[in-house]
């Protein structure tokens, strides 16, 4: 995430803002698109030839979410060029997710206590 | 105009909040395209965690996913898992293809970026195709279908329920099996559950043969939100793709239009690959 303070090339947008904006070409760019891609294809395949294995379901779980979390961070970091933008701008986006994951405690908290209630006089 | 701009940008101090330049270092634009995605992102997160909340509360009755999405074209016989790895395929590919146009606008390649574009526009059209045969064969559900009590439980018949013998366990035709997913071999009580029970066909809105009517009450609001999310991808890049063959962007001088409907493509991605994972993986 290089902080440049003086560009010099880039394009003015062209509508009513006109806005100067830094632009940075990398011919390296598509080994990267690539490589990108075979690392999602590689994870895609390799978690459905796991589904089929007698790893325990917890185990499982484990590996997918995970495996899923990686993929994001590919996706994000690479088709979506977040990897180089400044850091203030990923910061910006991935921040207000904390309350995802707080969000995601919460209610699966209140999912198992329901679950507990609802079996408890069966 | 222009002159202005440069002027403010060779002023601009060395403080990227100091004015006169995008403290990000990118366009309008993009920002409010990445914070756009960013709701949008919080909407997906909601829903994926309400499917998951119940599906936690419901987890003993939950159908199996290996046991309702078993087809494969041209393939008869159980085949989980096959066909939706194809569909994340296609849409990674896709994905691939609209970076490849985006690299091919830093280059301002006009000839390239129409043929990349076309081929994401290609691919987003697979991926509905995929899902809209997906949802038919859902909604149309097994020959047999299953049985529905007057309570509203499901009894499913053995053959439908692959997971069962990839597990070991190999139940009589004459069975049933449980929402809890256990095999009922007792014949007393499998004529007492025919005697009161309705058959049902398939999935909709209300009955589920697979199971409980929740997960086809997700399945269809979240992969349909997320399917009309791949249209409206396709609706938009399909006019980029005209403005691109009619020369809009080379004229322009920038292929920043690009990139804006790249990310959303990207995040259309990002979010099937959470689809995936929540619902046909775990």
């Amino acid at each position: 995430m290089a902080d440049q303070q003086h560009e010099t090339h880039g394009y003015y947008t062209g509508d009513m803002h006109n806005q100067f904006v830094p632009e940075h070409y990398d011919p390296k760019n598509r080994g990267v698109i690539w490589r990108t891609f075979w690392i999602l294809l590689i994870i895609t395949i390799g978690e459905v030839a796991i589904a089929f294995t007698s790893l325990s379901k917890e185990l499982l779980e484990f590996i997918f979410i995970t495996l899923t979390i990686v993929k994001a961070y590919f996706i994000v970091a690479f088709f979506m060029h977040l990897k180089h933008e400044k850091i203030s701008l990923a910061y910006s986006i991935l921040l207000p997710f904390v309350l995802i994951i707080y969000l995601i405690a919460m209610c699966l908290t209140e999912a198992n206590y329901l679950n507990l209630w609802d079996n408890m006089f069966k | 105009m222009a002159a202005e701009a440069t002027l403010a940008h060779e002023n601009s101090s060395s403080n990227p909040w100091g004015g006169g330049k995008s403290p990000y270092g990118i366009s309008w634009g993009k920002i409010m395209m990445w914070f756009f995605l960013v709701s949008d992102a919080f909407t997906f997160s909601s829903l994926i965690i309400a499917y998951g909340s119940y599906r936690h509360r419901l987890t003993q009755i939950w159908p199996t996913a290996n046991d309702v999405f078993t087809h494969f074209p041209f393939v008869h016989g159980h085949v989980p898992l096959a066909y939706v790895g194809l569909m994340t395929f296609i849409l990674i590919m896709s994905s691939v293809t609209m970076v490849l146009a985006v690299d091919a606008g830093h280059r301002r390649d006009n000839k390239s970026v129409a043929v990349w574009m076309g081929l994401t526009i290609i691919g987003g059209f697979m991926f509905l195709g995929s899902q809209a045969w997906e949802w038919y064969n859902f909604i149309s559900g097994t020959p047999d279908g299953a049985l529905k009590m007057p309570t509203g439980e499901i009894y499913r018949f053995p053959e439908n329920a692959p997971s069962l013998h990839a597990s070991g366990v190999h139940a009589p035709d004459w069975s049933l099996i449980a929402p809890n997913h256990k095999v009922i071999e007792d014949r007393a009580e499998i004529a007492r559950i025919k005697a009161v029970a309705q058959p049902i066909h398939g999935a909709n809105l209300t009955d589920n043969e697979y199971g409980h009517p929740l997960f086809a009450d997700f399945f269809f609001f979240i992969t349909g939100f997320h399917g009309f999310h791949v249209f409206s991808g396709v609706v938009i890049n399909i006019i980029i793709f005209f403005n691109v063959l009619s020369g809009v962007y080379s004229r322009r001088g920038h292929y920043e239009q690009i990139e804006k409907t790249g990310l959303y493509w990207h995040f259309v991605d990002l979010v099937w690959v959470f689809v995936f994972t929540f619902f046909y993986l775990v």
